[in-house]
């Protein structure tokens, strides 16, 4: 049993990623490009200490993004609204913490409490959609995601919008005390300097511990193991004491509030303010880094770092006449190749768990069909 | 349930590959057919408004007067704005003033597009700037606060931003030593455009599309909408559509969209339609196209380039009335003479009307008719008689 886990959760992405480079590769040959070149083109500026800090920055919204998705795939809940939350709560974020200025430590906090809030507040309406009426949040958080895209569009350029001289568009800046510092004092005692614009976020910090946070509360904990019952079957947890409303409200309330705080990483450690070009898709990519993952929080870690490298080391492709869209091909197979490869391996180690236990048991008549 | 699982899971895949998909779109940066053609056609066909007041805005870019001075062994990097290479207008225009200079003056560089979303901006100016490039284009007013950093960081580096200054992040303009700002009056070029618009109009109706609902944006449709009430009093202007809101950037490069709201506007009676929306224009030329009949030919007007030439195809020229001129080309095509020369000078370059920065394009000789009413305007705003907003009436 446990080399097959092993199998499935190491093997299955790895083979997933040959796969997808493959392909790739393919395209590349297609339009006359050499891929080892433009992949080692890749690697050796992916791995320059500017570039391995703007791949950790890219990773921790994606990461963040993926445990908002990852608590409701453990119950079989799918929030495809991360998106349009993470726009929504960074917006408010931006304008409620340019309004005052506290001790640097509660102002942060008041501005992460604002943002979780928001996002918490916009998955709940989905959940109570789902509870009261039935309808399937799939529908209700994408359908959602582009209300929220047309009302932080609207409150962005008519309410939160700063005086401005010139031509942007963009909130007030939030003060001083609002701002997540850099690590790159830490990294330089390490001896590692970092040019200008390569600033490693602090958020860091706060996304390992919402990493082992999501950890406890799946694995640890008593909700954690409703959670998981209901998603492995409903109707037995159901049964069993678990009240399936309250569920689906509770965990998209923590799914929610963990979207809510997605953009936080640019907006305190970068921007200080929400800016016209704000980055988006994060809630798109996160469902991709869970299911990359696994919903195992080192898993997604891993994924979100993949994903972030990957963003990074695309841009030196347009430097080299690479189409770095190359990247884009390259994240989408991966996605769907750790989707199918999983399910290969999970069936042979299935059928090889059944067959241990026929050989256990000797004088087993037949085989139990094999589980699909 | 467990198969339920799998199928939700592929939906949410499927949903990614197309937000991945969407998200490619656009930002790459091959070169079309359209973008070579631009400066040239422009050059042949252009009249710069106001009649004899100013030269020919055209054949500048391609000769700056005298030699061409020597660019050997210099370097200048181009940084686009979403749509990049072939959105047959703003960036297009860019890019052919950078490639006639690395034909003619022999400069090297290296060119860099956005996401179609714009988020990477900065990293391309930065990369541009390790790369070595001794002046980097940045084409866009979305680049003012990134090139108040990045120039920050560079200070040796020198930069020149189109449609705006460089702004700290509390909004202050700011005067850098090694930044120049090229800005265009564009609500000049685009009263003509309204001027033109209600002369032509057989229906009493005209409209207006925008790329993206940004303050450079209105300064289109504030001027569209006075030429063409000054030109017409009892005109009826449909309210402006706008593709998108920032933060979402796409509305500039989005054809399928831009042909929505044409056939909409089309569809309320308008027969004449003014774009300000880069590669999505495309759209509303098509979309004149499909709805014209015998009995009535729909009319739309181009921006930023000569849009009846870098279209090309002669289908959607017959609809293509004139297009409002923004010498992108000129003014990139001056910061990089004026870089190679030692003359770059840092600070805001205006470009209007009567700097031939702005004017209107004669191809296909639709408004001839009416050139002599159009170039009346134009001498009107030149001579400061007419002051056209910036800003679009509440």
């Amino acid at each position: 049993m446990k080399s097959g886990r092993l199998l499935t959760t190491v093997v299955a992405p790895l083979i997933a990623l040959v796969i997808a480079f493959g392909i790739a590769a393919l395209a590349l040959l297609l339009v006359d490009i050499d891929p080892i070149a433009a992949y080692q083109e890749m690697l050796s500026f992916g791995l320059s200490t500017e570039s391995l800090i703007i791949t950790v920055n890219n990773a921790l919204p994606l990461f963040v993004s993926a445990l908002a998705v990852a608590i409701g795939f453990k119950m079989g809940l799918f929030n495809i609204g991360v998106e349009g939350a993470y726009l929504l709560a960074a917006l408010f974020a931006a304008y409620v913490g340019a309004q005052f200025s506290i001790t640097p430590i509660l102002h942060v906090s008041a501005i992460l409490l604002v943002a979780a809030a928001v996002g918490a507040f916009w998955a709940w309406i989905p959940a109570v959609l789902k509870v009261k009426r039935g309808v399937h949040e799939v529908i209700s958080t994408i359908m959602l995601n582009y209300i929220a895209f047309a009302l932080s569009a609207y409150l962005f350029l008519n309410v939160f919008r700063a005086e401005t001289a010139g031509l942007t568009v963009a909130t007030d800046l939030i003060p001083e005390t609002g701002w997540i510092p850099s690590l790159n004092p830490i990294l330089a005692w390490f001896g590692i300097e970092a040019r200008a614009g390569a600033n490693l976020h602090g958020f860091l910090f706060i996304a390992i511990f919402l990493g082992i946070g999501y950890h406890f509360l799946v694995n640890k904990s008593r909700f954690g193991y409703d959670l998981r019952s209901s998603g492995a079957n409903p109707t037995a947890a159901h049964a069993s004491g678990v009240d399936p409303k309250k569920m689906v409200i509770r965990t998209m309330l923590i799914s929610g509030a963990l979207a809510g705080l997605v953009g936080i990483a640019p907006l305190l450690g970068f921007y200080h303010q929400y800016p016209q070009d704000f980055p988006r898709n994060f809630g798109f990519n996160g469902i991709a880094v869970a299911l990359l993952g696994r919903n195992h929080p080192v898993g997604m870690a891993f994924g979100a770092l993949l994903f972030g490298f990957m963003q990074r080391s695309s841009l030196i492709l347009d430097l080299v006449d690479v189409p770095k869209e190359i990247v884009t091909i390259i994240q989408g197979i991966v996605v769907l190749a750790v989707v199918i490869v999983y399910e290969i391996i999970s069936r042979y180690v299935n059928r090889r768990v059944i067959a241990s236990a026929a050989a256990a048991t000797e004088t087993a008549p037949d085989a139990p069909p094999v589980a699909a | 349930m467990k198969r339920n699982l799998r199928y939700l899971a592929l939906f949410a895949v499927l949903t990614l590959v197309l937000a991945a998909c969407g998200d490619g779109e656009g930002g790459d940066t091959t070169t079309t057919a359209g973008g070579d053609t631009t400066t040239s056609a422009a050059a042949d066909t252009t009249t710069t408004a106001g009649g004899g007041t100013s030269t020919t805005a055209g054949g500048e870019t391609t000769t700056t007067a005298g030699a061409a001075p020597d660019g050997t062994g210099r370097t200048v990097g181009m940084a686009f704005d979403v749509g990049g290479r072939g959105d047959l207008s703003f960036n297009d225009l860019a890019a052919a003033a950078w490639d006639n200079a690395i034909a003619e003056y022999g400069i090297t560089g290296q060119e860099l597009a956005p996401d179609a979303g714009g988020e990477n901006r900065e990293e391309n100016l930065r990369l541009l700037a390790e790369a070595g490039q001794e002046l980097i284009i940045a084409n866009g007013f979305a680049f003012a606060q990134n090139v108040w950093r990045v120039g920050t960081e560079f200070p040796d580096t020198m930069f020149a931003i189109t449609d705006d200054c460089p702004q700290d992040d509390t909004f202050t303009v700011v005067e850098m030593p090694n930044v120049r700002c090229m800005l265009f009056s564009e609500e000049q070029g685009s009263f003509l455009m309204g001027v033109a618009a209600a002369l032509k109009s057989t229906s009493g109706t005209v409209g207006f599309i925008g790329g993206v609902e940004t303050p450079l944006i209105l300064k289109f449709q504030a001027g569209f909408e006075t030429g063409a009430a000054a030109a017409n009093p009892d005109i009826n202007i449909l309210p402006a559509v706008y593709l998108t809101q920032v933060p979402d950037f796409t509305g500039f490069n989005d054809p399928v969209k831009g042909k929505e709201a044409a056939l909409a506007l089309y569809g309320q009676g308008a027969d004449v339609i003014y774009h300000a929306a880069g590669g999505s224009g495309l759209g509303l030329f098509e979309a004149a196209d499909e709805l014209s009949t015998d009995d009535s030919h729909l009319w739309a007007i181009g921006v930023d380039a000569d849009q009846y030439e870098s279209v090309g195809d002669p289908v959607l020229q017959e609809h293509i009335l004139t297009s409002m001129l923004k010498r992108v080309d000129v003014a990139v095509d001056k910061a990089i003479v004026d870089f190679l020369n030692d003359e770059f000078t840092p600070g805001p370059i205006r470009l209007g009307l009567a700097e031939g920065g702005i004017g209107y394009a004669t191809s296909g000789g639709f408004v001839d008719d009416i050139a002599a009413d159009l170039d009346g305007y134009a001498e009107q705003i030149i001579a400061g008689e007419i002051e056209v907003p910036t800003e679009p009436a509440a």
